[in-house]
This record gives structure tokens, sequence and C-alpha cells, in this order.
């Protein structure tokens, strides 16, 4: 039983060495002062100057952002609906096609998802001369769209693990649906609103292909622009941007997970 | 399981999920309220989701043309003649099964999604196995640690592995300096490269759900099977491997489904000759500008990987159901 217990925290060390070992040479690599990967030349935040100079990358994150802002917030008032609906209503008219709708964006290969709304986007604009042309509108419609279905599953898991208990005594004391709703259950699936909330804002800001088929000439999110960049090889200033954006997530993370802990204390 | 001779009365059926609403529907008036919240969602997926579908569907049938959009009408109306004339053309879908470029495509997407799915599952077994058997904080920091990356960027973490393999990367310049290779191994632009990206940005996709198998497994077994003189190893292929299988085949799922269409991966760390099928509709669209053939390798795409897995996820919601 030792010598499996060894194996086992070796192999699984390996593991994290490998889940972990390209992030922390990316994050060294993005003080070195010198150009070259191989070239140790010293400590600098150079590149990190260089950065905040570069217009380019700073338009397309700022545009990145907003798109990210706003598709997630719609995405969590349409998942939520979606996910009520699915949990809460029983058999509707429409159940079948909901719930399809709800799980063929998890699966469906992000080629397929970008070329078919930016088809979509082109026969509407040929017959209604809505939208006209593409930019940010469309990129925003078409992020809201995946992260809906994310959103809808995380609300729809939380209510059905959830006892309608608290709910039904709401009702027996004459709650209005409407209160209902927003005095008792939304304030019980607001944890799941949140995650559902962060995971749509990271899915939009990280989102490449589907971004490069709706988006139009002259907005290019930060995912595109970098990815520009990167095809032609590394670049320390993206380095430096990809440094900002770990440490930004591992401080977030931090944040809720001694958030949770001193919840945990709290309620033992 | 649903006792088929007593069936359920559904107003009665404080089970089901909604009966509360159903109860109070004739006393509120609140239909409306209700409708909105079901035809609002439904909506938006319709006209956003289902409908481009059927778009892509249309264009598939059309002809690539010189114009803008670039691609022929189905229907067309003839002036003279006053005849309206329907033109399908099934030749995009002919030249998918006639030129073996798009079948090799198919292959070799289907060949390193598979390598790469074994390989995740291997390198997320142990991770997966100490969590389960880790407790209180320590399990939590650990799941964290297989979390994290998740939440930073996949195109910044793909990116992370081009430093790494590039010819005068780091891997090669580490493996130089202690003397194992005397020139710079090419990793960088090859398959190689291409499985390990997957394996890389895919790994908590499968380490999560062999961890939810795993920690269910009742320890006792193994006290039970050491006792009776089974040895590690034995006991490891006797009771753990079948008990996982359910989060195996999840894993297996989440990781195969996503690589065989992937389109990042292939096109930062492959080289020119790793064909995806992704990456080849992208260039049939981008770089061809053949609208109309990348349709048709759209809608093969969803017949392929789309359409199983959601009449796979759709028997196993019934069954549940059911149970």
């Amino acid at each position: 039983m030792k010598r499996n217990g060894y194996f086992l925290k070796i192999t699984a060390g390996l593991g994290f060495l490998f889940l972990y070992a390209p992030i922390i040479a990316l994050i060294v690599y993005s003080f070195n002062r010198s150009k070259l990967v191989t070239v140790w030349g010293g400590w600098s935040l150079k590149w990190y100057s260089e950065l905040f100079k570069n217009a380019q990358i700073i338009d397309a994150a700022m545009l990145s952002l907003k798109i990210a802002l706003i598709s997630a917030t719609v995405a969590v008032v349409l998942g939520t609906m979606a996910g009520m609906a699915l949990s809460r209503f029983g058999a509707f008219r429409g159940r079948m096609w909901m719930s399809g709708f709800i799980t063929a964006p998890l699966v469906m290969p992000e080629v397929i998802t970008g070329l078919s709304l930016l088809l979509l986007f082109v026969a509407l604009e040929a017959t209604f001369g809505w939208p006209a042309g593409r930019g940010s509108t469309t990129i925003i419609i078409a992020h809201s769209t995946f992260c809906m279905a994310y959103v809808a599953v995380i609300v729809q898991s939380r209510l059905s693990s959830m006892d309608e208990t608290l709910e039904e005594a709401a009702m027996d004391l004459g709650a209005k649906p409407s209160s209902l709703f927003f005095l008792v259950t939304l304030p019980l699936i607001t944890p799941a609103l949140i995650s559902g909330w962060l995971l749509s804002f990271t899915l939009s800001l990280d989102d490449l292909v589907i971004a490069s088929f709706v988006s139009g000439p002259g907005n290019s999110t930060l995912p595109m622009v970098i990815f520009s960049k990167v095809r032609l090889g590394v670049t320390p200033e993206v380095n430096a941007l990809a440094t900002i954006m770990i440490a930004i997530v591992a401080l977030g993370v931090v944040v809720a997970m001694l958030q949770l802990r001193r919840k945990d204390r709290i309620s033992s | 399981m649903t006792d088929l001779t007593h069936p359920r009365l559904p107003d009665t059926d404080k089970d089901s999920p909604g009966w509360l609403q159903r109860k109070l529907q004739p006393l509120t008036k609140t239909r409306w309220g209700r409708f909105a919240v079901v035809a609002l969602p439904l909506l938006w997926l319709a006209i956003f989701f289902f409908v481009p579908f059927m778009v892509v569907f249309k264009i598939s049938l059309a002809e690539t043309a010189i114009a803008i959009p670039p691609y022929t009408s189905l229907l067309d109306w003839d002036a003279e003649e006053g005849l309206l004339a329907l033109s399908l053309n099934l030749g995009n879908y002919l030249f998918l099964l006639e030129d073996s470029f798009y079948i090799d495509a198919w292959l070799s997407s289907i060949k390193i999604a598979g390598i790469s799915t074994f390989f995740t599952l291997l390198v997320a077994f142990p991770i997966a196995w100490l969590i389960a058997r880790s407790h209180g904080s320590r399990r939590g920091l650990l799941l964290a640690l297989v979390i994290l990356p998740f939440w930073t960027s996949f195109l910044l973490r793909v990116y992370a592995w081009m430093g790494f393999l590039k010819k005068n990367g780091i891997v090669n310049e580490f493996l130089l300096s202690i003397g194992v290779i005397d020139q710079p191994l090419i990793m960088l632009q090859t398959d190689f490269a291409v499985y390990l990206g997957i394996v890389y940005t895919y790994l908590p996709f499968m380490v999560l759900p062999l961890y939810t198998a795993l920690e269910k497994l009742d320890m006792t077994l193994f006290e039970a099977a050491e006792d009776l003189g089974c040895r590690p190893i034995q006991s490891f292929f006797l009771i753990t491997l079948p008990l996982a299988i359910p989060g195996i085949v999840a894993g297996c799922v989440l990781v195969f489904i996503p690589a065989v269409g992937e389109f990042v991966i292939p096109s930062l760390l492959g080289g020119s000759d790793t064909l995806m099928i992704g990456r080849v509709l992208w260039d049939e669209f981008f770089l061809n500008r053949d609208w109309p053939m990348a349709s048709a390798v759209a809608i093969v795409m969803l017949i392929v990987i789309v359409l199983p897995v959601m009449f796979i996820r759709n028997g196993k919601n019934n069954g549940e159901g059911a149970s």
C-alpha cells in the first residue's frame, strides 16, 4: 500500500507539473529584458510598458470587456428564464425544443456556431436590412446565445437540487408569483447566477472562433488580435498580457475561496 | 420505477417539478408572465440558434458565385417565361464524398482526437485518484488547482506551449544542456504538439468526471481485497477501474467531441499538414471564400458529431426520468 501511495503521488505530481509548467514559464519570461526566449537578459518591466503603449491591444481589450459585460448580463437574464421554465414549469408546450436548444450549444463545435450565425446575419441583412453590417452588436448576440445555454444548465441544476418547501411556504402565505420569484427564489439561486455570469464573462472574453466569423472589419476583439500576433511566433508583449490576465483570474479565485471558507466557518 | 398500473395524477404528485405552479394557476392570473418566461428564451434560441442551421443547410445546396453574398439563390424568378425555378445543387455533398481530401481530414481528426483522449485519460487518472483519496481542505485545494487553469484564457494556454516547444524553446534548451540530445528536436508544428495541446487544455474535463466517480468508491472494498491477499495492482484492475467506468466514459466524451472539431490547437501548434475538419471548414470559408462548401462541411459535421451526442444525452435523460 505504501509503494502504491508513492507511485500515485509521483504520477499525480507530474500531472500538476504538466498543468503549471507552461504557465509559470510564460510568467517568468514576461519579465525578461531580452526579446529572445532562450536568452535571459535580467528582470525588466519593459514588455509591460510596451503593452500599454500598444493602442491596438488596448482598444481590442476595451472592446472585448464591453462585449463580455453585456453578453454575460443578457445571458444571465435569458438563461435564468430558461432554467426556471425547465425546472419549475413541469410540462409546457415547447419544453422538448427548449431542452434541446439548451444542450446543443454545449456540444456544438465553435466553427459551426460561428459559420451559422454569420450566414444568418448576412441573410437577415439582405432581407430586412438588419443588422446593418457586422460588429460588436452581432458578436454580443452570438456570445449571449451560447452563454445562455451554460447559465440555463447551472440555474436548472441549482433549482432542481433545491427543495421547493420555501417557495411552497411563500405561496401558502399568499405571495404573488412575481414577488415569490424576486423575494424567495432569486436570493436562493444568487450563487448560481454569479457563477453563471462569471463563466459567461470568461467564455465571451476568451472566444476567438465565433467572434472571428461574426465580427466586421475594424472590430477585432482581444483574442483575435492575440491570435494574429501569435500566429507569427512568440511575442514578449503577449507574455506580459497573459501574465496580467492570469494574475486577475488567480486573485479572483483566491478571493472567492476565502469568501467560501468564511461562510463555512460562520455556518458551522 | 414508474408504476404503470397506477398512473400518477399530475396535480397531486408533489415530486414532479412545477406542481406548485400548476396548482396555483387557477388562483392567479399570471399566465402572461409565465408565457413570457418560456417564450422569450425560446424565441431567442429559435432565431439565433435553430434558424441559422436552416440557413446553413439552404446555402449548402447553393453554388458559389462571384457576388455579395458569394452564393447563388435557390429560387430563381424567370420574368420572360413567368416561371419560378428551384435549383438544388447536391454537388457540394458529392464533392465531399469524391475528394479524398475531406475523407482524410475526417479520419485524421478522429485519429488525433482519439489518441489525445487516451493520453488525457492516462494523465488525468492519477490526479483524480489522488484528489478522491485526500480529505478536507487539501482536497479543496487540489480541486481548485485543477480548475484554476480552466478560468484562464484557452488561447493563452495554447500559446504558452509555443514558447515551450519551439526550436530554441525551453524544452530543447534544457535537453541540449543536459546532453540528452545534440540537435534541437522539431516539436512545434507537428502532430505531437497537437496531441500535447489537446491533452493540456482538456485535462480538467477529464479529471472532474473521473473524480466524481472515484470519490464514491467505498474504501473498505480495498481493505477487504487486501485482507484476502489481493495485491495493489490487482485491486486497481479488479476494483478501481470497473467502478470508474461511468467517469471514464463521461470524461472521454467531454474531451473527444470538442477535440474532433478543434480549430485553435491545430492551427497554432500543428504543421501545415495537420489536417483537422474544423480547420478545413475555416480555410474553406476564410481562404477559399467558398461559402456553400463550408456550409456542406458544417452540415456533415453536425450529422456526424452533434446528433449522436444529442441522442445519447436525450436517451440518458429519459432513462433517468423513468427510474
